[in-house]
């Protein structure tokens, strides 16, 4: 797995991690979760909220891959592109950041 | 016309049929500021300190916004460091576990104080700048020593690693710097760059000659904003907005009159914006007399202007109704006395040609000198 083709241009090695001032919250009135970051508000779904879950400052991209292939029995390289293009876009409005 | 409603359009009306959940609380903790820039949004009339709410009400206003649905609460002014409890109204803010933002001038913060509100969970900080050298900035904030000040403070904020913004209002004065304004922020670590037109409201409209950019500038600024938000993905997000006078059609101000978000004012009053105590026919009420959420669902000055049910034409046969709401009520009510009227920032107001001549003719005017913000 490399950088660019499908995963948005995600690196194996990347770890993605939500800074400091981005933070999850479940909201109980609007029944669904939400990423809060500044100015900011993104309704997340399934699909986002796992991906975001998955992120603990440990797991590298193929680590976060695997982990979510894994919980969901789903293809690997379907959930790399998946992730990729989610995580790529976060980190393009700078929701996201990589070590 | 008996057109058939597509779908999306039933499903819109149907939203917009029901009380919005807010997502946001603009809380004016003070309207004291050290700074006296000539276009500040807070109102002519300001509140003085003896009349503003005490620690326990905010808090307390705090968990009622929470408990309705609000999401992001920004804590500003005047400059909320001005406030001895502010580290006590941030603590109430987080745990009430709403996302905390502080709208600050930097001025009048210490590293130990900032230390202090990073240390109880300061979320965001939006840091205003007047320009980008010491000079001009002072001379347009009329406090000297502000910029400086600024720079201290946006450092003690990218070593705590709490995200920034930087609030730049943009002028006649200070727009030619654009660039530098970007750079500026970069340099500082900011991630967001709101480029603010100015609100030609109150000070700023008592100022506007002073202040009214000129359609090249304006042209220019655009083509600035989009050239470096191409270079800087990833790095800066531009918030920016092309301000009134030169666009065909209105902002969708506040997202919709009591949709997305509310203010409240210093001594308590509950504002569908801050601008709101400008349409006089208006009366508003206290978080000290009624729950914010009441406030929020029956009051009326959020009812009267709620959805699109209250337009008139052109806005009740617009197609862009539910894009931008009519635009700005305060400054329709400003131009024709009926904040019900489009907005004349709209191509389809009357006073839409009136309103853009009168807006270059500012901009030409070379009249530098300020009549500062006073409490």
């Amino acid at each position: 797995m490399g950088a660019g083709a499908g995963t948005g241009g995600m690196n194996a090695a990347d770890i993605p991690f939500l800074p400091r001032g981005v933070r999850v919250k479940e909201c109980k009135i609007r029944e669904g979760w939400f990423l809060l970051a500044p100015e900011r508000a993104v309704k997340l779904d399934q699909v986002g909220a796992h991906i975001l879950g998955a992120l603990d400052g440990q797991r590298d991209f193929a680590g976060v891959v695997a982990h979510l292939a894994a919980k969901f029995d789903a293809p690997v390289e379907r959930i790399e592109t998946d992730a990729g293009k989610f995580l790529t876009d976060m980190i393009n409005r700078r929701m996201v950041e990589v070590a | 016309m008996n057109v058939p409603l597509k779908n999306a359009e039933q499903d819109m009306r149907a939203a917009l049929a029901r009380t919005p959940v807010p997502m946001a609380m603009l809380a004016e903790l003070t309207h004291r500021c050290p700074l006296k820039c000539p276009y500040c949004s807070n109102p002519l009339e300001m509140i003085r300190k003896s009349r503003e709410l005490d620690t326990e009400t905010w808090i307390d206003v705090f968990h009622q916004a929470a408990a309705m649905g609000v999401l992001h609460v920004h804590l500003s002014g005047g400059e909320p460091a001005s406030r001895r409890d502010l580290p006590e109204l941030l603590t109430g803010a987080r745990e009430a576990d709403l996302y905390t933002n502080l709208i600050t001038s930097g001025v009048g913060l210490t590293a130990a104080k900032f230390a202090d509100l990073a240390e109880r969970g300061l979320d965001h900080v939006q840091l205003s700048i007047q320009g980008v050298d010491g000079g001009t900035a002072d001379r347009i904030g009329g406090y000297k020593g502000g910029f400086e000040k600024k720079m201290e403070v946006a450092d003690w904020i990218a070593k705590e690693g709490i995200p920034l913004t930087i609030n730049a209002v943009m002028h006649r004065q200070n727009l030619d710097r654009l660039a530098d304004t970007i750079d500026l922020s970069v340099k500082l670590g900011a991630r967001r760059l709101e480029v603010a037109h100015t609100q030609y409201h109150g000070w700023a409209y008592k100022n506007r000659t002073a202040l009214m950019p000129t359609m090249g500038q304006v042209k220019r600024g655009g083509e600035i904003v989009a050239e470096a938000r191409e270079r800087l993905k990833g790095t800066l997000v531009i918030d920016y907005v092309t301000p009134d006078h030169l666009a065909d059609f209105p902002k969708p101000c506040m997202g919709g009159w009591a949709r997305v978000g509310l203010n409240v004012t210093p001594e308590g009053k509950v504002l569908p914006c801050h601008a709101a105590e400008t349409i006089t026919t208006l009366e508003f009420e206290n978080v000290k007399d009624r729950p914010l959420t009441e406030i929020w669902d029956k009051g009326d000055a959020f009812r009267a202007y709620r959805g699109v049910d209250w337009m008139q034409d052109p806005c009740q046969s617009c197609d862009r109704q539910a894009k931008d709401f009519g635009g700005c009520r305060c400054q329709a009510f400003a131009w024709t006395g009926d904040a019900a009227a489009v907005d004349p920032a709209c191509s389809k107001s009357p006073l839409h040609g009136e309103m853009r001549a009168a807006a270059i003719a500012d901009g030409e005017v070379q009249a530098d000198e300020f009549e500062y913000r006073l409490m």
